[in-house]
């Protein structure tokens, strides 16, 4: 059941009927440098992709492709310069209230303990400040971070402050998730634990998440779909996968599974001329 | 005996004692008359003239605090225009800072005036603040909060101009509001700038209280240590400088302890403890 289609495949899902949960048309974004006009940079070409309501999907690129900006623009933190976001059938105008983002880097707030850094968005949003209290010790404790409430972002480890960045961020229930590589500063062991416990919190809630990664292992292992991005400058998605295999998974333990070799080696071979391509660039530009 | 008496983190405080003794003693044997004999001045009696005696500044000091007890109101009025200054300094500096910060044409078109008024010798206006103001506190509290404008303006400038993207747009994404991005993002940052500088600006709330007080008042321990002067008491001079010292230093020790207070979500290296 291996499916690789170009860029037009990546239509199907919003052409389904009921509305996509995030759907973006032919997003193109270029940068222009301040200081000269005349110096552009077009970090993605007519994107389109779209992810179902429930549906975990994964877009997997060489690094420097605009992974991070495709997902700045569905947060609707980044015009883009053409193209239209769609939220559940929604334009898109501002930020996106119904997704929740999780960074790449530190985003907790430094002066705020765990616990009230994991109520901020309750209060931003105007709940009452104990019901946001509670909810807060709620998530703490489904993150394993129960006891660890009032301690600063600087006394936590690096695990433990994105634990505290997810509980932040789905204590808001939101119905979208975006992630960008947010265990790509962890170590491998604190990696794998931290995408099983996604998957779990997934798999519970069931929302539809946008993970981005420059990492195709993790991609297989916890996502329905997989997008392949091309080398930037203006990358496009030029693959799509659908990954077939059972959940419940455990990521390390799916590694190992025929199926999941398969799926690995075709997507691979895609890939692989991309990061080739993606570091030869760099290479000329360096 | 040298074992138990060596320097070592133990026993700092009481070398730290043995220096300022040293000092002291060197002060005294030198200006004391009679004690040894002269070899810069033509007779005894001017060294103690031109640099004070120990035994008599302090002896000042004693009545000043014990005995007649009139120096607390002359402290309490310093004090008053520290605080003051530094307060209205700091409210100041914060509010134009981070509406510069988060303007940027008003910074622009603000920048030369800014970088004018900041390069400009400022305790050249205590005499037009005194014509301005009076001679009371207002004009000794405007000089001061001249001084202290600056330093907080550009530290909380800065601040809100190094706010971690990243912590902003997820601040943003959290769904905060401007003002409560106001309040719960830019705020934070550019008070722990503020934080950063605050013993600089007590410091010069401080400089600026005294010197005012120095150019023109009726009251303050900068006035005392001008009417001595004029009478070349030596001897208050330096009882007046030493009591602003010893108040500098109480002022400094407090802020620190604000600010270790307010500023506890910050890290600080070697928080380890040896089992």
């Amino acid at each position: 059941m291996r499916e690789a289609r170009g860029v037009s495949g990546a239509n199907r899902s919003t052409g389904d009927g009921a509305a996509a949960a995030l759907a973006l048309d032919g997003v193109t974004c270029t940068f222009v440098s301040r200081d000269d006009r005349s110096q552009r940079y077009t970090a993605v070409r007519d994107v389109t992709l779209a992810t179902a309501p429930g549906e975990f999907l994964s877009v997997v690129g060489p690094t420097g492709c605009g992974k991070s900006t495709l997902l700045n623009v569905a947060a609707g933190l980044l015009e883009p310069s053409a193209g239209t976001v769609h939220v559940f059938g929604q334009p898109l105008t501002g930020i996106n209230t119904r997704a929740g983002y999780m960074f790449q880097t530190e985003a907790l707030m430094p002066w705020r303990t765990a616990r009230d850094n994991v109520m901020a968005g309750l209060e931003f949003r105007g709940a009452p400040k104990a019901e946001a209290g509670a909810r807060a010790d709620e998530w703490l404790k489904r993150v394993g971070l129960g006891g660890f409430g009032d301690r600063f972002p600087h006394q936590l480890s690096g695990g433990m402050r994105k634990r505290t960045s997810l509980a932040q961020t789905l204590v808001l229930d939101p119905d979208i998730i975006l992630m960008d590589e947010p265990f790509s500063a962890l170590d491998v062991q604190t990696r794998q634990l931290m995408e099983n416990e996604v998957l779990e919190l997934w798999a519970a809630k069931k929302k539809a998440v946008l993970f981005i990664t420059h990492d195709l292992d993790e991609a297989i292992a916890m996502s329905d779909r997989v997008v392949i991005l091309s080398a930037g400058p203006a990358a496009r998605p030029i693959g799509e996968f659908t990954i077939d295999l059972s959940r419940p998974r455990d990521v390390a333990e799916v590694r190992v599974t025929p199926r999941f070799i398969d799926l690995h080696k075709a997507i691979w071979d895609v890939l692989r001329a991309e990061v080739l391509k993606g570091y030869a660039q760099q290479k000329l530009a360096a | 005996m040298w074992n138990f008496l060596k320097p070592a983190p133990r026993t700092l405080r009481l070398w730290q004692l043995m220096v300022l003794f040293a000092v002291f003693l060197f002060w005294y044997a030198m200006t004391k008359p009679g004690l040894i004999p002269p070899f810069m001045f033509e007779n005894d009696r001017q060294a103690a003239f031109f640099f004070g005696e120990p035994v008599s500044i302090f002896a000042r000091i004693w009545d000043w605090f014990v005995i007649d007890r009139d120096i607390y109101q002359h402290l309490w009025v310093t004090l008053l225009e520290t605080v003051l200054a530094f307060f209205f300094g700091t409210v100041g500096g914060l509010v134009i800072g981070m509406w510069l910060a988060l303007s940027p044409v008003a910074a622009a078109i603000f920048d030369p005036y800014i970088k004018a008024l900041n390069s400009m010798p400022r305790v050249i206006l205590a005499p037009i603040f005194a014509v301005w103001f009076g001679l009371g506190i207002a004009s000794k509290v405007a000089l001061g909060f001249t001084l202290v404008f600056f330093i907080v303006f550009f530290n909380v400038y800065q601040g809100v101009k190094e706010v971690s993207p990243t912590v902003l747009a997820s601040a943003r994404m959290l769904g905060a509001t401007q003002n409560q991005l106001l309040r719960h993002v830019y705020l934070p940052s550019a008070t722990s700038w503020v934080f950063s500088s605050l013993h600089t600006s007590v410091g010069l709330a401080f400089v600026g209280a005294v010197v005012g007080e120095y150019l023109g008042s009726s009251r303050g321990v900068g006035y005392l240590i001008l009417q001595a002067e004029g009478s070349f008491d030596i001897n208050t001079v330096m009882a007046g400088i030493l009591v602003l010292t010893a108040f500098a230093l109480v002022l400094d020790w407090a802020v620190g302890r604000v600010e270790k207070h307010l500023m506890k979500w910050q890290p600080r290296a070697g928080e380890t403890e040896k089992i």
